[in-house]
């Protein structure tokens, strides 16, 4: 019998339903001898015994598996065939790995000369910790089950013990994403810590010059600012000069003018747009809008006009952009009270100006919180600049010139042969997180907002 | 119903064979009315008896509810209101309207009372604008309370000060009618009498519709008074003879509390 954490794990889950059934049948039995009525129904009885059996036993099997690898090669490594191996360095790895893994039945033969002594060392080490385990997981399991099941009495309050239990669950499963946001924040700060070492922060923040080279930091050549203002020319003001109208003048329509019939089929289809992969988005921009572009503004005689534009990225962008600005909006105008139409009405206003100077006014806050929502993810967005907009770090305020952005930059500082430990690959973590807080202050800033206006009208 | 009653020399308003539908549910069944000029108008019956949506159905506010479809003939001034003819702009402009609920504008209450004249062009200049907020707030009885705040936003006053800033936002432009839909429901006693108060010193200005659910309110602001009942018109006479000598059993028994 080997050590299969699958395998094992059906096992205890196996193990867990047998508890069950014995929990729920005990639970029953015991209050029919004491002739009372139970404090918690039969089935969360039942729970109780098997959330025991398997959750002790399926930690212990995550930790095990984890950690019995490591016990395995050092038994390995103080058996008498180890001493010959060659002290460090790949050989020695490659040597060990080539007898685990014939020990452990994944490949037929050694392949390496010097390997052959140590399979037997592996298949011994290997079984002793596999049944070491094993035993130890059922013991868990058996003890967990029993401890459970000898506590079962009418009024053990067998409900609230498996509720807590579940909401334990439900805080672990809603912690992961914190956890994992945290972890990732971490990881960039401390890579970028290493970027300010080479570089200093106002350098990045301020410096008007972008053209990192690969090997040792020059001085002058990580100036953020042409990204800053790539970002901002193509996410925060093309995309929203296009996303901002079209998606209120939805929002209104959809609200105030269509037919439930017409609003039952547009509201979800803009909804699935938002679930297009913008790289779809990217190809459209730099296949058919770049192109188009760049030949009106030779037309009309702009100069530096470019098939890689800021305006064509912004418009797609801003197009990607609108479901979201229009359901946001669509959202604040319903939730204006109908009292506040009616009154506006029952005054002789028509429908337009009631919607201009009644709703729009009142879901303003609203409406503002879902445009700042919008800005943070058009800066995060990537595909479509990468593919359309250029990686040109131009600081231009011709929207047919190329120029570049944050992201844009991060593909390209991060793909292709890089040194981990040079300034121009650290250069992209710092990018990075300089994007994580812009983006973080506009959403704490939006979410506050729309909490504040809805808390108005309950 | 008796022939009598019905008889109003000058009416404002008339209802001739009203039906009111929601879909396939007929809400008002063939009412005939008529709205006294110089009246105040008492609606009465128990929730859900339809007249609510027959006070709506006098200034076309139905028409904002999709599956609503009104038959009959309804008249201001002689004039049809459901006539193709009919702005329904015009004519809630001449019947206002003020709700259940006090719903004010977020806006400043110069504004709210500010927005009717200025949508219907009623104040070429700042100054005129000046005189028609301040006239509506001095009828509405509010303007020694918030002359010196007239910036701040409307939803700030208290419940019974909203309820006088909405009717005062309804004459500020100018109607020839005034319907309350149950104005004093979501208020305190306090506030209720003000209002109460209030219409009383409207009445001769304005014809007034008064939908309520309390009796000695509409005993005590009304001159004449209906009685609904499962959407058809039970009863309607003079407020005196409704509540002291009901000539119908149904109307007496509601009266008396018997069911409502």
């Amino acid at each position: 019998m080997s050590f299969n954490p699958a395998a094992l794990l059906l096992l205890i889950v196996g193990l867990g339903l047998i508890g069950w059934l014995a929990g729920r049948a005990r639970s029953a039995m015991v209050a029919g001898r004491a002739g009372t009525k139970l404090h918690s129904r039969p089935q969360y009885h039942g729970w109780y015994v098997a959330l025991w059996l398997f959750a002790p036993a399926a930690i212990f099997l995550a930790v095990w598996s984890s950690v019995a690898p490591a016990m395995i090669t050092n038994d390995v490594l103080a058996s008498e065939a180890a001493q010959r191996l060659p002290a460090f360095g790949f050989e020695r790895s490659a040597i060990l790995s080539d007898a685990r893994g014939v020990a452990q039945g994944d490949q037929p033969s050694v392949r390496i000369e010097g390997a052959g002594p140590l399979v037997e060392p592996y298949r011994a080490a290997t079984q002793k910790y596999g049944m070491i385990g094993i035993a130890a997981m059922l013991a868990l399991a058996l003890a967990g089950g029993l401890f459970a099941f000898t506590r079962i009495r009418p009024d053990f309050r067998a409900r609230s013990r498996v509720e807590r239990i579940v909401m334990g669950l439900l805080l672990l499963a809603s912690l992961v994403a914190i956890l994992t946001t945290f972890g990732i924040v971490l990881s960039l700060l401390f890579e970028s810590i290493r970027f300010f070492q080479l570089v200093s922060p106002a350098e990045l923040l301020f410096g008007t010059y972008w053209n990192p080279q690969s090997g040792a930091a020059v001085e002058g050549t990580f100036g953020g600012i042409p990204l800053f203002w790539g970002t901002v020319l193509i996410g925060a003001i093309i995309a929203m000069i296009v996303a901002i109208p079209i998606g209120m003048m939805t929002a209104v329509y959809l609200t105030q003018y269509a037919a439930p019939a017409v609003r039952r089929w547009v509201k979800p289809i803009l909804e699935i747009l938002a679930g297009v992969p913008t790289v779809v988005y990217g190809y459209f921009a730099a296949l058919t809008v770049a192109p188009a572009l760049r030949n009106f503004a030779v037309m009309i005689g702009i100069p530096n006009a470019s098939t890689e534009s800021a305006l064509a990225a912004g418009i797609v962008m801003g197009v990607m952009i609108i479901p979201f600005v229009s359901s946001m909006a669509d959202d604040s105008i319903n939730a204006v009270p109908q009292a506040m139409r009616d009154g506006s009405l029952a005054l002789g206003a028509t429908p337009n100006e009631t919607i201009r100077q009644v709703l729009i006014p009142a879901a303003l806050p609203g409406v503002m919180g879902g445009i700042l929502l919008a800005v943070s993810r058009a800066i995060g967005e990537t595909m479509i600049v990468v593919m359309a907009a250029g990686l040109s770090a131009n600081l231009t305020a011709n929207p047919f010139a190329s120029v570049t952005t944050v992201t844009a930059q991060i593909v390209k500082l991060l793909t292709g042969d890089q040194e981990f430990d040079s300034a121009k690959t650290l250069a992209a973590f710092a990018l990075g997180l300089v994007l994580f807080v812009v983006t973080l202050l506009l959403n704490i800033v939006a979410l506050r907002i729309v909490k504040k206006y809805r808390e108005a009208y309950e | 119903m008796t022939q009598e009653d019905l008889s109003i020399a000058d009416p404002k308003m008339t209802a001739q064979n009203v039906n009111v539908f929601y879909g396939e549910k007929q809400a008002i069944n063939d009412v005939t009315i008529d709205v006294g000029t110089d009246l105040v108008t008492a609606f009465i019956g128990p929730s859900g008896c339809g007249k609510s949506t027959f006070l709506r159905s006098l200034n076309r506010m139905n028409d904002t509810i999709a599956s609503a479809r009104v038959t009959g003939k309804i008249t201001l001034e002689g004039e049809d209101i459901y006539d193709p003819s009919m702005d329904v702009v015009q004519l809630r402009a001449r019947v206002g309207m003020v709700f259940q609920k006090p719903n004010p504008f977020p806006k400043s209450i110069y504004d709210n009372v500010g927005y009717g004249p200025r949508i219907h062009g009623l104040a070429p200049t700042k100054a005129d604008l000046d005189v028609i907020v301040e006239r509506a707030l001095v009828r509405a009885g509010l303007w020694d309370e918030v002359k010196d705040r007239l910036n701040e936003s409307g939803t700030a006053l208290s419940g019974g000060q909203q309820q006088r800033l909405c009717i005062a936002r309804a004459i500020a432009v100018d109607p020839e009618v005034i319907l309350m839909d149950e104005p004093c429901s979501a208020l305190d006693p306090i506030a209720t009498a003000k209002i109460e108060e209030l219409i009383h010193e409207l009445r001769g200005k304005y014809a007034i519709v008064i939908v309520t659910h309390n009796m000695q309110q509409a005993a005590r602001v009304s001159q004449r008074t209906a009685f609904f009942h499962l959407g058809t018109l039970v009863e309607y006479g003079k407020t005196t003879d409704i509540f002291t000598n009901p000539k119908q059993e149904r109307t007496k028994d509601y009266i008396t509390g018997r069911y409502g």
